[in-house]
């Protein structure tokens, strides 16, 4: 291993993809396929909602299966929030990160004392718990969902066109990209790789480990939370299913089909998932055996996930 | 003895029906280099354990710097003073020597808080500058981007030492540091503990017994999981239990 350096390549392509991204809805427009703007924000959710899990898992080398349930908590938060009349997203929204990282610090406080495949369960169970707290809270909707009577405003301007809501989003990973790459170059980063690495040599070095785990578990959390409140804004609802380990098991795969542990993996992830679910779905069926293939052919050809093909590995 | 660095009292601990270790009293003063040493088996990995906090005695405490840390975990023993180095090679090996020794120095209280997420670490030249102070303590200057896989066997050694030192240890614990060096790299690692044990106190556990005699004030042997003898060379080299237990005909 050695510590995440951004490559050289890294600054250009991500203003020129930036760029492109501002860009898009404009040119959706113009050619008269502006249904597309909504899958296009769905797909900067997911790339944030993998994005927090490749911190946990890729810097961290934590492997939860029970990310969705933080990105379910920020959902249902959202919609929690409109019920009780607060509609503003400069409040819903960090109260969102704010829920679901408090919940991540509490998850991880308890699973963070096991290892390996115990981890896993433990995650899995606490997911799981909060899945079906949710689907028996009728006051919630219960297996139904709770729906949102309408997009929330930021900062006093509607969320309702999809532009709008498209460029929360973009701005919400960009924020969370140039966080994370930071966060990897610095100190706390750093630890945090190293920890992963050998986790008992920096205990010999002094480092209280299990804080810094911590922190990131809730640090991840909270920015699945930030997802899925936006993704209840987009979608209109907040569903059960956002919780459930299928969901975990999805953002699982993005980060491992994008990159473990690369900065871009969670974004290319998201977008190759959800782009052939798109390309294929409308072509067949049985696009999941496509989705399949794909996944053995990472593994086999590129381990360390799509994004590390392009330009020196960054991991 | 009242100016004890580390002291352990009545220390015992059991792996299933084996006494690993059996009420062992034993203390490094401050300033000495005391070596422990005793035939393989004898427990003395084990006891190195107890001491860093890697393991938990069933009885017994050790007592660091007038304090009782037997509670203690490894990390916080570090912080307290205490650092080790490993049997094995432990460094991080797809690092460069210098990111290696920048998270020992990062690792310590006094160098400020590892929750800092923005400032890259590349942009610390404070931090960097230490690490490649240290590097040069141990003679890896020049070798400070060099990869730690790629380094010898024996500057991967010293490379473990500067970690340990970078921690600013008032206690060094050295597992076997000529583990596995050639007699050259052997020569080396001797001088450079020599030239530290004027700043630093140090529990030396080695199997090299020339190394052993040159730079200890005091030697424990260690048998069987018991403490059979503590004194100077000189004592220890004539004492006729070790003699018997371990040393045969090497002395």
């Amino acid at each position: 291993m050695a510590f995440y350096r951004p490559p050289a390549w890294q600054k250009p392509v991500a203003l020129a993809a930036l760029a492109a991204a501002c860009a898009l809805p404009f040119v959706l427009e113009a050619i008269d396929q502006a249904f597309y703007i909504g899958f296009a924000t769905r797909l900067l959710i997911f790339a944030l909602a993998a994005t927090s899990l490749n911190l946990v898992l890729g810097f961290g080398g934590m492997v939860s299966l029970g990310h969705a349930a933080f990105f379910g908590i920020g959902a249902y938060v959202a919609a929690i929030c409109q019920q009780a009349g607060i509609n503003e997203a400069l409040l819903v929204f960090p109260a969102a990160m704010a829920v679901a990282g408090l919940f991540a610090l509490a998850v991880g406080a308890v699973s963070l004392r096991t290892r390996g495949v115990y981890f896993i369960m433990i995650t899995l169970a606490f997911a799981q718990m909060v899945y079906y707290l949710f689907i028996s809270a009728r006051a919630w909707g219960g297996d139904d969902g709770l729906p949102l009577a309408g997009r929330m405003t930021l900062a006093g301007f509607s969320l309702a066109g999809d532009n709008s809501l498209f460029f929360a989003s973009l701005a919400a990973l960009t924020a969370t990209m140039l966080l994370f790459g930071r966060l990897a170059q610095a100190r706390f980063g750093r630890t945090l790789q190293a920890i992963r690495e050998n986790e008992t040599r920096m205990e010999a070095l002094g480092y209280p480990v299990f804080r810094y785990r911590l922190a990131a578990f809730a640090l991840g959390g909270a920015v699945a939370g930030l997802a899925g409140a936006l993704l209840a804004n987009l979608t209109g609802l907040a569903s059960p299913n956002l919780l459930q380990w299928m969901q975990s098991g999805t953002l699982l795969v993005m980060v491992i089909i994008g990159g473990v542990g690369s900065l871009w993996g969670g974004v290319v992830g998201a977008a190759l998932l959800l782009g052939l679910e798109e390309v294929l779905a409308g072509l067949t069926e049985h696009w999941h055996i496509v989705l399949g293939l794909l996944l053995l052919g990472v593994v086999l050809f590129a381990p360390r996930g799509i994004a590390t093909l392009f330009g020196r590995r960054d991991g | 003895m009242a100016d004890a660095l580390l002291e352990v009292r009545g220390l015992s601990r059991r792996f299933a029906a084996v006494d690993a270790l059996k009420e062992v009293n034993f203390s490094v003063a401050a300033g000495e280099v005391h070596a422990l040493i005793g035939p393989n088996g004898a427990g003395k990995t084990t006891f190195i354990h107890h001491v860093s906090g890697a393991l938990r005695p069933d009885s017994g405490s050790v007592h660091f710097a007038g304090h009782d840390v037997t509670g203690l975990s490894m990390h916080e023993r570090v912080r307290a003073g205490m650092a080790r180095s490993y049997q094995i090679t432990n460094v991080f090996s797809g690092l460069c020597a210098r990111d290696n020794v920048a998270l020992a120095v990062q690792g310590r209280a006094d160098a400020g808080s590892s929750f800092r997420f923005w400032r890259p670490v590349a942009a610390e030249t404070t931090l960097l500058a230490e690490a490649d102070s240290w590097l040069a303590q141990v003679g890896l200057a020049d070798k400070a981007d060099t990869v730690a896989g790629s380094l010898s066997h024996g500057e991967q050694r010293a490379l473990e030492l500067a970690m340990a030192l970078a921690t600013k240890p008032q206690l060094l614990l050295l597992d076997e540091p000529m583990a596995g060096t050639g007699p050259e790299e052997s020569a080396r690692m001797v001088e450079l503990i020599e030239n530290l044990a004027r700043h630093v106190t140090i529990l030396l556990v080695e199997h090299d017994m020339d190394a052993v005699f040159r730079l200890a004030d005091r030697i424990s042997v260690l048998v069987n999981g018991r403490m059979i003898c503590t004194g100077t060379p000189d004592e220890v080299r004539s004492d006729p239990g070790v003699r018997r237990a371990y040393l045969g005909d090497h002395l």
